[in-house]
């Protein structure tokens, strides 16, 4: 027997968060030095902003099971809000902004999350398209909301929380990095609490849930807020820190449904999964468009290129599904297990009655 | 056995009257408790059914059911196949809206049990074919049990308030103590979902135990398993009866296994009461063999092909 604080510090300790320190070790002090500004730029910032986007939508639908196809439009709510809150009270702190924007975005997704009160599956995913089209024509048709933009385009100011600028590529990958991280460890703990044990019983098995107790109501209501919470943050990050210019049609169908394929790809129902399916669907492409072109790049042109990559993306998600239809964070794990199996080979371990 | 051992006619009629007697006794207010070593109390019913009528479409479910379920007794719903055994309990928990009748549970009367309050008015019911959430791990299930017992808002839960804490503190507690009376302990940390089936029952059952109800709704408890998982959920069924102080109304269509589990048994056929009574008197009941039996009836002729 150990002792109880050696124990207590061993059970701490555990390999998931070292990676886990590993990971925000290297993502705060590594890759701002070493990475360059087509990195920072192209790939980590969009990454991050869609990953929490995905961590969203994760909630609502791989946690809560509502399906949702209405992402865009919460991420054009939060970048828009976030856009007026910035110019309409020029004294709002940004961060205030931010969160206010979230709020906005939140409220405008329990709005159309009502059908779901009625609506299963298939269908409320179709009345969930009510968001994406609604919120893209009233942002194209109401010139408030783009300042009387004639195309409805937003130019987002420099970034700067409290006097700093984050204004370059280290300094807005910085700012999107701190703002995803803390929305995350939000999001896990409400996971960990009776709230996630809610959502996953409402996905589960809808009339146990009502039976027991759970307000059918209440939680889907709440699932939809803080999903589009959540999402219409990654908005502001899309808008501010990545794009910096961003019109509506920007936020269309197809965003929605890179969304919903990052969660199905990286796997429902797992944080990790809505990282990983982020990652694979913002980098994959880079990769492969970098490796054709260097490959066959005096063979075809661009055009035939892009059009082939995304054939092979296409082959290859159904080939991984085929393969793991948990997703990518299934294979990691069954991996990781073997790895760990092989290098720790299994004691048995003592039932714990 | 507090009833007297009559025709099931008879043991219809004194349901009623004590039916008319609960009534009356909560007019009086409160609810009178028979101190001593006698469990099944015939003063206070848990539960009353008053002509509980339920039709889908032209087919008649149920027709006319009467029944009161004393304190602390197990009481059986037998019945063949398409009896509407399941539609009664189905009525009792509020999943059905019966088209005539009350349902009376402790000194509330509702025409319509309201699901949502199910758990509140403290009846907590499983599900014949397992309706446990797959994707939460044993613990969390049966934690589940407990959800009606929340207060605390989903934003002092992700900031952990004192008052989230030690409500999650509770709740786990009592879900350890559950698990620990089911002998669920080596499982308890595995997602529901790939548990076998037997065990699952188990489950089940720990999450409408943990919250204490007054009254259980049992769907087939003893439905689907080995004859050995038989014996043990009986045993189960028994020892929640006694340790968590409950009543249990449970539905069987299998007569043999709830003669020895229960105290009374009513028996269905096509949506009516025929049978209510001792396991012994049902046993002998005419109605009830000819129900489960079969009976030719004059004038029927049969059909040849």
């Amino acid at each position: 027997m150990t002792t109880p604080i050696r124990s207590a510090a061993v059970r701490w300790f555990t390999p998931n968060r070292f990676g886990l320190a590993v990971l925000l070790i290297t993502a705060y002090a590594v890759i701002p030095f070493a990475g360059s500004d087509y990195l920072l730029d192209a790939v980590l910032t969009p990454f991050l902003a869609l990953a929490l986007a995905a961590l969203g939508l994760n909630l609502l639908t791989g946690y809560a099971g509502q399906v949702s196809l209405g992402s865009a439009a919460y991420l054009a709510v939060g970048a828009y809000a976030a856009y007026n809150f910035n110019l309409r009270l020029p004294g709002l702190p940004f961060l205030a902004s931010l969160v206010a924007a979230g709020f906005v975005a939140a409220a405008v997704g329990i709005v159309f999350g009502l059908p779901s009160l009625r609506l299963r599956g298939f269908y409320l995913a179709v009345s969930t398209l009510a968001a994406q089209f609604f919120v893209q024509w009233a942002l194209t048709k109401f010139g408030w909301f783009s300042n009387n933009n004639p195309s409805g385009v937003i130019d987002a100011p420099p970034l700067a929380v409290a006097g700093l600028s984050f204004s370059g590529a280290v300094g807005r990958y910085v700012f999107s990095l701190t703002v995803v991280v803390v929305a995350t460890l939000l999001g896990t703990r409400l996971l960990r609490s009776q709230v996630g044990r809610n959502f996953m019983a409402l996905r589960d098995h809808e009339v146990a849930a009502k039976v027991i107790g759970v307000p059918l109501l209440r939680t889907k209501l709440l699932a939809f807020g803080v999903s589009s919470f959540l999402i219409g943050v990654a908005g502001v990050l899309w808008a501010f820190a990545y794009l910096r210019t961003v019109e509506p049609a920007g936020f269309n169908l197809d965003r929605s449904f890179q969304i919903l394929f990052m969660i199905i790809i990286g796997g429902l129902a797992s944080i990790r999964g809505a990282f990983l399916g982020a990652a694979f669907i913002v980098v994959f492409p880079l990769l492969l468009s970098r490796f054709g072109a260097a490959l066959l790049g005096n063979v075809f042109d661009s055009g035939v290129l892009e059009m082939s990559q995304r054939i092979v993306i296409g082959a290859l998600i159904i080939g991984l599904l085929i393969a793991e239809p948990c997703g990518l964070i299934a294979l990691v794990d069954r991996v990781a297990d073997k790895i760990r199996r092989r290098v720790f080979p299994p004691q048995s371990r003592p039932i714990h009655n | 056995m507090s009833l007297i051992a009559t025709a099931p006619g008879n043991s219809l009629i004194v349901a009623r009257a004590r039916e008319r007697a609960t009534v009356h006794s909560n007019v009086a207010g409160g609810t009178p408790r028979a101190a001593g070593a006698v469990r099944v109390d015939a003063g206070a019913p848990v539960l009353t059914l008053q002509s509980i009528s339920l039709s889908f479409g032209g087919v008649t479910a149920l027709d006319g059911i009467d029944l009161a379920v004393a304190k602390g007794e197990i009481r059986a719903i037998i019945g063949p196949n398409g009896a509407g055994k399941s539609s009664l309990l189905n009525v009792v928990s509020g999943l059905y809206r019966p088209g005539r009748g009350v349902v009376q549970l402790g000194s509330e009367r509702f025409r319509h049990v309201p699901t949502a309050r199910l758990a509140a008015v403290g009846v907590a019911r499983t599900f014949q074919n397992l309706a446990l959430f797959k994707g939460l791990s044993v613990l969390d299930n049966v934690m589940m049990g407990l959800v009606h017992c929340r207060r605390a808002g989903f934003v002092r839960q992700i900031l952990s308030t004192p008052q989230a804490r030690r409500e999650e503190a509770k709740a786990r507690a009592a879900a350890e103590e559950a698990i620990t009376f089911l002998h669920l302990g080596a499982v308890k940390h595995q997602l529901a979902g790939g548990l076998p089936y037997g065990i699952l029952k188990r489950v089940e059952l720990a999450r409408a135990l943990v919250a204490r109800p007054r009254l259980l709704l049992l769907d087939e408890p003893l439905a689907g398993v080995t004859l050995g998982e038989k014996r043990d959920l009986a045993a189960h069924v028994r020892n929640a009866r006694d340790a968590y102080d409950t009543t249990i109304v449970l539905i069987e269509h299998d007569i043999g296994v709830v003669m020895g589990l229960s105290d009374r048994i009513a028996v269905l056929d096509y949506g009516r009461k025929i049978a209510d009574g001792s396991p012994d008197e049902v046993r002998s009941d005419q109605a009830v063999i000819d129900a489960y039996l079969g009976v030719a009836h004059e004038g029927e002729t049969e059909l040849v092909i």
